[in-house]
């Protein structure tokens, strides 16, 4: 017989593959998404937008179109300054970091082609774009800032002249005598990186639907959001309804990855709306809409350089990285994160400790920019990756040797990175280990060259990763942001001895609710059938950070591990008074009361339940049953729980054609505890594609006049399931022990590498050309000109 | 648009008729009209996949479909295959190895599964990647979906019954 082992002790969930009970609702479809919902008297919205990227609106002219059937409202951007407070997306912590006020619709000037102008409102969507079309506006067109070089010349036009220049943010880092190192150095490799735009195409597009009842001054807002307690707070502070009669529900999400927590112009404008009229309205953003509207993602030109001595360790980086982010800076999380980690995350896995760089965030007449998964991580992990393989190119080291040469050794932690970061534990060589032997390197050079000299052109890439996850109050909290990085969870006994667990984190098919219910289940001793999570309901749940940067199994975990035991407590301590024993005497397994020495079943908890709720007249004078507990937990410790893997791709190159076959990705990531494999490791194969998306596929491509051309799901290319390789995936497991829990974030991992494992492969399969490619998407295009085909 | 046609088809087996604008999509008038939220709109323009019906037997986006075309057809939604337990096999794979995250897509990705386990033989892993090629999905990455669809294409060739709570995955 085998060892016990963890998964073996009664109510053991954490760890284990549990199927999400939710996803038999979406399988039947009987989903309920924003988009589903319908409610009494509710009214539609459409948007007249924009056509030029830089423009004075001169006059609007909304006769006609008030005419129009069943239109209730036209509204322009005065009318909703009347109600609404403008927003600023600064934070405190991003010294000298400036951003206009932001309205939701604008009043005298549009600063990106596609921004909403016009509202029109009507008893169908349909009759409202009808509308829509008969509503003139005359614009007098200026010039569009586009490009980031020339938006900064000191003669470009000022999208915001009270800002003075079109520059949002400068960062500088610099840790002493760089220019000396590099002088010194045997080898020094230098690269030109470009990210495109590309955005998060949630299948789902945003939806909305403002409920203003003006009877009670209460709003109720269905949104499709990651974030509600954050839309709660700035509906309520923005359009001065107090907090307590703000309500944000956010059901069913058709896909978020990051794009769904960020303030935009159409969702404000619908609050307002519903108040102006008294009745719902609801907008959802049409595909083409979203394109020109949702936030797009990275858009960095990156220098970078690396110096490194004779026999191939790493001595400095020198990175300059500038960024465009549209015309604002998002709200309220602000446009710099991005860059912000991009020029903080460079060389986190390696040893090195000389760094300078310098971030410059610059306005342009575009959508805005602004966090979408794994914020920065994708741009400092290519540029960092691409530029080891460049060193291990220079002197010879295979891209194993280079890396194991140089990443920071297991039991060299806790240590800090030059840029700051403090890193609890990390494991990396014992991921790169299990990399090289999960996908059997050397066989695959072995196979590499023999068909090399067939004519068949394969690379075999690698990237090594750090991510952010678990953020603290220096995330947001610091900077003035009322973003929370702290959760809470009410969980109860129901009468019939069922749990019921409401908690800040929420569900957005990730398996948030799973995890949740996985961990009650545990730490409380109750079969996880009998529990029930809520999650998503400012008025059901406490408040808290919910979704996002990697936080909801290490914050919002720990959060309803603590909850379950206080809650064990307390049944303890009536089971105790009723059976005249000691609580410490008494554990719970699989809903019974049993002796903790002898595991006997002494009384069932649905039996303490009803005791507790119906007949507390026989429990023991002065017993206050508390079968409910609300708790709230807060990160201390580490400002992040830095998580670490390594990714590898194998990949076939037409170089006739340009065109690429992904024949495999190999990902070990290092996540600490794993609450339950059969997520987490989807998660990541999630977040492979995304990153594989962008490394050859995705791009919001613009023209000079700041107008986007490939606006729709014709023309922007997302992977599709023929493209996408199986991805084999291993762990390493190295739990935090700032929690008792022990979780890290994970969502985001996947993500973070794959573009640089992919780009590092592309170079490697085109090594015996000389061509090399530093420009992400990796189009046939792009890659052919690197050959020198075109 | 005060002129309204009147469409009658069958719906989930269920006779329907109903006056709507003859602009209105089948998509929007299963959604809307009749209240079949399960058939998604993702792209309103016949490339994302989340609004596939059963037409007359064929899988089509009703998307890219008015309303009128499809009157006096035979219509089939998730929900109506859901509930004559077509699909249950694809349901249970689906569940049981995590094939979905969101669900935005799930509908239009059981609709292409359904269609393609309806031919004869058992597909390939590559053939299942091809056919679901014009269904995104933006979470799952895929893989999951195929595996889900691989398995109970090997079930249903080998006559065996769905899977029952057995532990997938990890």
């Amino acid at each position: 017989m085998s060892a016990l082992t963890p998964l073996d002790r009664p109510n053991s969930y954490i760890g284990r593959s549990v199927p999400r009970p939710n996803a038999k609702r979406l399988l039947a479809g009987r989903g309920r998404y924003v988009t589903d919902i319908t409610l009494p008297r509710m009214l539609h919205v459409a948007y007249v937008r924009s056509p030029y990227a830089h423009a004075r609106i001169v006059s609007i002219n909304a006769l006609a179109a008030r005419e129009m059937p069943g239109v209730r409202l036209v509204a322009t951007g005065e009318d909703l300054a009347k109600l609404c407070t403008p927003w600023v997306g600064t934070m405190d912590h991003f010294k000298g970091m400036k951003s206009p006020p932001q309205l939701p619709l604008p009043i005298d000037k549009v600063v990106w082609s596609g921004q909403a102008v016009v509202a029109v409102v009507a008893d169908t969507r349909a009759l409202a774009e009808d509308a829509a079309e008969a509503v003139t506006i005359e614009f007098d067109e200026l010039p569009a800032v586009v490009d980031i070089d020339a938006a900064r010349e000191p003669d470009a036009p000022v999208i915001s002249p009270e800002l003075g220049s079109n520059l949002c943010f400068h960062g500088k880092i610099d840790t002493g005598g760089i220019d000396e190192i590099f002088t010194g150095a045997a080898y020094v490799v230098e690269e030109e990186f470009h990210f495109g735009r590309h955005t998060a195409v949630t299948m789902e597009p945003r939806a909305i639907i403002a409920d203003y009842d003006a009877s009670e001054g209460q709003l109720t807002v269905h949104h499709a959001t990651q974030t509600p307690y954050q839309f709660q707070d700035i509906y309520s502070r923005h359009y001065g309804i107090p907090e307590s009669r703000v309500r944000v529900i956010a059901p069913d999400i058709g896909g978020s990855f990051g794009m769904k927590l960020h303030m935009y112009h159409e969702d404000m404008a619908v609050v307002g709306l519903s108040m102006m009229l008294g009745r719902p309205v609801k907008y959802v953003a049409d595909r083409i809409e979203s394109f020109v509207s949702d936030i797009h993602a990275r858009d960095h030109r990156v220098r970078a350089r690396m110096a490194a001595d004779a026999e191939g360790n790493i001595l400095a980086m020198d990175v300059e990285d500038v960024t465009g982010i549209g015309a604002f800076s998002a709200y309220p999380r602000t446009s710099v994160v991005e860059g912000n980690q991009v020029y903080r995350l460079m060389g986190a896995p390696y040893t090195f400790r000389n760094y300078r760089a310098d971030l410059q965030v610059v306005f342009q007449n575009k959508v805005q920019m602004s966090q979408y998964r794994a914020v920065g991580h994708p741009v400092a992990c290519t540029v960092t990756e691409r530029l080891v393989d460049m060193i291990a190119d220079k002197t010879a080291l295979d891209v194993f040797d280079i890396r194991s040469r140089n990443m920071i050794a297991d039991d060299a932690y806790p240590c800090t990175s030059p840029t700051g970061y403090q890193f609890e534990a990390l494991s990396h060589h014992a991921c790169l280990a299990k990399l090289k032997a999960m996908m059997d390197y050397d066989r695959l050079r072995a196979e590499q060259a023999e068909l090399r000299t067939k004519g068949i052109h394969r690379g075999i890439g690698i990237a090594t990763f750090v991510e952010i996850t678990n953020p603290g109050p220096a995330f947001y909290g610091v900077g003035g942001a009322r973003i929370s990085s702290q959760d809470g969870a009410i969980i109860k006994i129901t009468p019939s001895g069922d749990v019921h667990c409401s908690i800040s984190v929420t569900e957005l098919g990730q398996g948030t609710e799973t995890i949740i219910g996985q961990i009650v289940a545990e730490h409380l001793g109750v079969d996880s059938n009998r529990i029930k999570v809520m999650t998503g309901d400012t008025d059901t749940t406490p408040h808290g950070g919910a979704t996002y940067a990697c936080r909801g199994a290490g914050i919002g975990g720990e959060t309803a591990l603590q909850a379950a035991k206080k809650l064990k407590a307390n049944v303890l301590a009536v089971a105790a008074a009723i059976l005249q024993d000691e609580p410490e005497k008494l554990d719970i397994h699989s809903g019974w009361i049993v002796d903790a020495a002898t595991a006997q079943q002494r009384m069932e908890l649905s039996e303490i339940a009803r005791i507790a709720y119906f007949r507390s007249d026989t429990l023991p004078p002065g017993t206050q049953a508390q079968l409910s507990v609300a708790h709230h937990y807060a990160p201390q410790g580490y400002p992040f729980a830095f998580t670490n893997g390594v990714q590898a791709c194998h990949l076939e190159l037409d170089v006739e054609t340009g065109l690429v076959k992904i024949l495999k990705l190999w990902v070990v990531e290092d996540c600490g505890r794993v609450i339950n494999p059969l997520l987490v490791d989807e998660q990541i194969r999630g977040g492979v594609v995304q990153g594989l998306g962008a490394a050859f596929f995705e791009e919001c491509v613009y023209g000079d006049n700041g107008q986007l051309t490939n606006g729709s799901l014709a023309d922007y290319l997302v992977p599709m399931a023929v493209e996408m390789p199986d991805i084999e995936i291993g762990h390493v497991e190295t739990p935090t022990l700032d929690t008792q829990l022990g979780a890290k974030g994970v969502g985001e991992a996947g993500t973070a590498a794959a573009s640089a494992a992919a780009l590092n492969a592309i170079n490697d399969a085109m090594k015996p050309f000389g061509g090399t490619v530093a420009q992400v998407p990796m189009t046939p295009a792009r890659i052919l000109k690197a050959l020198g085909h075109i | 648009m005060s002129d309204v046609v009147n469409v009658t088809m069958k719906v989930n087996g269920t006779d329907v008729s109903h006056a709507i604008a003859p602009r209105n999509t089948l998509a929007d008038f299963l959604r809307q009209t009749l209240e079949l939220t399960g058939t998604h709109t993702g792209c309103e323009m016949g490339v994302c996949g989340a609004c596939l019906v059963v037409l007359d037997g064929r899988v089509v986006h009703s998307c890219l479909t008015f309303a009128v075309q499809a009157s006096g057809s035979t219509i089939e939604t998730v929900e109506g295959l859901s509930e004559r337990a077509a699909i249950a096999d694809l349901q249970e794979a689906f569940h049981q190895r995590n094939a979905l995250q969101c669900g935005f897509c799930t509908p239009g990705m059981l609709m292409t599964a359904h269609s393609l386990l309806s031919q004869p033989g058992v597909p390939s892993r590559e053939d299942i990647r091809d056919a679901l090629s014009g269904n995104y999905c933006r979470c799952t990455g895929y893989e999951a979906i195929v595996d889900a669809i691989e398995m109970v294409a090997r079930k249903r060739h080998d006559g065996a019954a769905a899977p029952q709570n057995e532990e997938v995955g990890a």
